[in-house]
This record gives structure tokens, C-alpha cells and sequence, in this order.
């Protein structure tokens, strides 16, 4: 019986702490205050491809539903409204079902704000980051429609479904499936465009219907794009920003059309984050937000493949 | 027949595939940070062995297939079928066509145990050791003495098999046979 042992090889947990230290460092020469917001609340991201984990509270005070928070976005975003300046979390994040080599339901997330910055601005400060704390220098950056252009030869943001779907058929099978734009996209960039990439790339400018919390701008071609960002390291998802949606009604009907899609594809509903449409009223800073995966991050910089060898005791261990 | 959902893929699964019986042999989730999850599944179609990938959307369920594996005894062949029986004292036969068959029956020998794929109690393939003793049936006279040097010749087995073996094996000899690549490995005379 050795299954009361950690997860993680023992010189991964040197390298965490190691790389702990350097992301404070990192924050603390650019003035970016560290806080903390609550694990446990609530409201909770109403994504339709994020589940939460609910607690329940018999407790005489507090008698009700709360969840696990999937990120700290909302309750940052309360700070910012509120004029904390630039902020950084390093906390754990909680989602329900995602189990893989690559995924623990129970992680540890490194969000940042930077407000008066620009989704281009705060992808250097992700390189500057990265560059700091692994032996990464000089990454690529190209916008989602450069990749796909590259990889594929067609616009993501201008391919007709029947096209894209033809297209998708030649490259995977999916069998009698229905799916959406959308999904043969994302399968196409996870199974075609990213490992084609280079080892370390970021990708900005999305289509739109891939937004989430991301503001919507029209770029230097005058097509409607999501100011958003991912970083892919080794074919990993590591970094996704955003230049923050800041608008409180396209908030409100963003939360809205997750509410209706949660209903028609039996999904649980969660309350709407009433307190964040207020916040938002009241006035985000214009500004921009990253969420990166720090247990990925010490993954790259162990040299491993799987989380659970720098996780302490992987979910399923516990 | 129950569903399986992509939650519950797993390697030695065994689903239906566009009506075929086909074994999981890999899972892997595939999750977007914003997006739909998916299951890429690596699956071996168990009667023409053809390996391939589908995708699903997770929360997908298929079929599950009626596939089971099961040690037979080969009994005979009457040209056009096979006739295996089972090893569990209930002495039931079945009879496996070409189809099943295939490349197995070059390493038939009456009595030896094989693995037979039953999908809905047909016989879908077999499978024989990895190692078979056979006996050589026809070669070239052997050599003798030359144990040492190097040098092939062709020699037919008692299951019809053609194999490369060395200078000194004579007809009536016992060979040791890996089924995987039809290379000789030695001689197992009593």
C-alpha cells in the first residue's frame, strides 16, 4: 500500500515553490498588488462549457448554495470597479468533470489585471512573465485568422458552415455528429492548426462567437473580432486574456444567452452575478485580464507531460 | 443493448460503431479552457482490425457491442469453416468463415487453444499464441552438421504455412513458430 503517497515527483514541489516566488517577485517590481478574493460564493461563471461544483450550506446563517469558484474574474473585477489598481491572484480554481492528463478539477490558477491596457499590451507582459520564469525568450504572436489562413488556407471568420464542415470532415471523423461552427473550429485548431504551431505561440484576435468575457472590436481589416488571447506552450493551453468586456448590458445579455443555452441543453442554471453587472455599471476601468495555469506552468518548467506529477495529491488521490 | 457515454470510455471497451463491433483502445479528453470538451477515441474495428480515431462531443453516448473474447479448441475444417469448441466442458462449437479466420489459419493445429471473437455468438476472429509448434511437412533435406551457418530455405508446416528456417530442419521436424511474424524460432522435437 503506497497510495497515501503525493502525486507529484518531490523535485516538482521544489520547482513550484521556486516559481512561486519568482511570479511574486515578477508582480511586486510592477507595483501589481496581490490579494485574495473568496474560493467560496455565491454566484459562479455561467460559461456553458465550465461546471461548477456546488456546496451546500446548512448553516443557520449562511443557509444556501455556493459554489467552487471555476476563477477568481468576477469578484477581481468588483475590486477593479472599485479602483484597486492593478491586481494579481495566485488561488485555486475548481470545474467540475475535467479530468485528464492535462486537466485536475481542483488547480491552481495565476489571474492579472492591468488596467489602461490593451490586449497587446498585456500579451507582452504574459512574455515578459514567461521569459522570467522559463527559459522561453521571444515569442511568436499571430492573430487567430493568421494561423488558420497558415495551417488551414481559409478565414476562420469568413468560411461558410458548409465549407468548414466539408473541410473539418476531410481532417477528422466525427461520425453522425451535429456540430456547431464553433466546435469544428476549436477541434480543427486542438487537433490541426496548434500542433503545427511553433512550440510556443500566442494567438489573439477570436471569432467572436469564442468572446466569453472578452470585448468585441472591429481589427485593422474591419472584422469584428474577440479581443481575446490564448498562450500555447508544448501544445498546452497555458495563458487565455481578454481586453475586458467593460459594458454592463452586453454583460448582462452575455449572462443571459448562457441562461438560455444552460436550459436547452439540460445544464444545471446558476444565479446571475447581479453584484458584477453592478460593479460594471458603476465602472470597469478599461483594462485587460489573464488567467494562466500554474500547475502547467510548473509542468513546462519540470518537464513533464502530466499534471498530476506536479499536483500534490491529484483529486482522485485525495 | 445498454450505451455507454463518453464518461465512461475507457480502453477494452466494446462499442458499435456504424453497425461494426470495434474495441476502445485509447481515450483521451480533449477540454478547451472556453469551449465544448471533447473524447478523442482511438478504436480498433474488431472485424477487419482497422485502427482509426473519431471524435465525440463529450456527453455522446454509442452503442455497447456484445463482443466477447473466448479461449476455443480448434477441432477441424471442412474447407469452408472453421470449427472451434469451447473450453468450458459445455463442448458447444461454433464455426468461423473465412472472414473470421483470415491469417489464423496458417497457424491451425487441431487440439491448440485460440482466442475467438464472438460478436452476437458469431464467430468475428481468432487469434492464435503468439508461439505454435507445428511440423514441417515438406523441405529441402537438411544439412547435416550444419547447425552453425547461416543460410535459409523455404519449409511448409502441417497448418499449410510457408517459413524461412535454417539449413538443417528436416520434414518431420517440430518448429517453434512466432505467429506475429512468422519467423522461426527454433526446433521443439520431443
Amino acid at each position: 500500500m503506497d497510495n497515501w503517497k503525493p502525486t507529484a515527483q518531490l523535485e516538482s514541489l521544489q520547482i513550484r515553490a521556486e516559481l512561486l516566488i519568482k511570479i511574486r517577485q515578477f508582480f511586486f517590481e510592477r507595483n501589481v498588488l496581490e490579494v485574495e478574493t473568496p474560493l467560496l460564493a455565491r454566484t459562479t461563471a455561467t460559461d456553458v462549457h465550465i461546471q461548477s461544483l456546488e456546496v451546500l450550506s446548512v448553516d443557520s446563517v449562511l443557509d444556501t448554495k455556493f459554489y467552487l469558484q471555476t476563477s477568481p474574474e468576477f469578484a477581481m473585477k468588483r475590486m477593479l470597479s472599485a479602483g484597486s489598481g492593478a491586481i494579481y491572484q495566485i488561488c485555486k480554481a475548481f470545474r467540475q468533470g475535467e479530468v485528464s492528463k492535462i486537466h485536475n478539477p481542483e488547480f491552481t490558477m495565476l489571474e492579472w489585471y492591468q488596467p489602461g491596457y490593451s490586449q497587446s499590451d498585456l500579451i507582452d507582459e504574459v512574455e515578459s512573465l514567461i521569459s522570467a520564469v522559463l527559459p522561453i525568450q521571444a515569442i511568436p504572436k499571430l492573430s487567430y485568422r493568421e494561423v488558420f489562413q497558415q495551417q488551414l488556407g481559409f478565414d476562420p471568420h469568413n468560411i461558410s458552415f458548409k465549407k468548414l464542415n466539408s473541410f473539418a470532415a476531410e481532417h477528422i471523423d466525427v461520425g453522425a455528429q451535429q456540430l456547431s461552427q464553433t466546435d469544428l473550429l476549436q477541434l480543427l485548431m486542438d487537433a490541426i492548426v496548434v500542433p503545427h504551431l511553433p512550440k510556443n505561440i500566442f494567438v489573439y484576435d477570436f471569432p467572436v462567437d469564442q468572446c466569453a468575457l472578452a470585448a468585441i472590436k472591429k481589427d485593422s481589416d474591419g472584422q469584428e473580432v474577440a479581443k481575446r488571447f490564448e498562450l500555447f506552450c508544448s501544445g498546452m493551453e497555458l495563458a487565455n486574456g481578454y481586453y475586458e468586456l467593460t459594458d454592463s448590458n452586453e454583460q448582462e445579455s452575455r449572462f443571459e444567452a448562457d441562461k438560455n443555452k444552460r436550459q436547452e441543453l439540460g445544464l444545471p442554471e446558476y444565479p446571475l452575478d447581479s453584484k458584477l453587472i453592478a460593479a460594471l455599471d458603476y465602472g470597469l476601468p478599461n483594462c485587460a485580464g489573464v488567467a494562466l495555469g500554474v500547475d502547467r506552468l510548473c509542468m513546462l518548467a519540470a518537464g513533464y507531460t502530466e499534471i498530476s506529477k506536479v499536483i500534490s495529491f491529484t483529486t482522485d488521490k485525495t | 443493448m445498454a450505451n455507454y457515454s463518453t464518461s465512461e470510455f475507457k480502453g477494452g471497451l466494446k462499442v458499435l460503431i456504424d453497425a461494426e463491433p470495434c474495441s476502445i483502445l485509447e481515450n483521451e479528453i480533449v477540454k478547451p479552457g472556453k469551449g465544448q470538451a471533447f473524447n478523442r477515441v482511438k478504436l480498433r474495428n474488431l472485424k477487419n482490425g482497422r485502427v482509426w480515431e473519431r471524435t465525440y462531443k463529450s456527453g455522446e453516448s454509442v452503442e455497447a457491442a456484445d463482443v466477447l473474447e473466448t479461449d476455443m479448441e480448434y477441432l477441424y475444417s471442412d474447407g469452408e469453416f472453421w470449427h472451434f469448441m469451447k473450453t468450458d466442458d459445455s463442448y458447444e462449437q461454433i464455426a468461423a468463415d473465412a472472414n473470421a479466420i483470415t491469417d489464423a489459419k496458417n497457424w491451425l493445429k487441431e487440439q491448440d487453444i485460440y482466442t475467438v471473437v464472438l460478436w452476437n455468438d458469431a464467430p468475428i476472429s481468432v487469434t492464435p499464441p503468439n508461439f505454435v509448434e507445428l511440423e514441417v511437412t515438406d523441405t529441402d533435406p537438411g544439412l547435416k552438421g550444419d547447425t552453425a551457418q547461416g543460410g535459409t530455405k523455404p519449409a511448409t508446416l502441417s497448418s499449410g504455412a510457408v517459413v524461412k528456417v535454417p539449413l538443417f530442419v528436416n520434414i518431420g521436424d517440430v518448429l517453434k513458430v512466432d505467429t506475429r511474424t512468422g519467423e522461426y524460432q527454433n526446433r521443439a522435437n520431443k
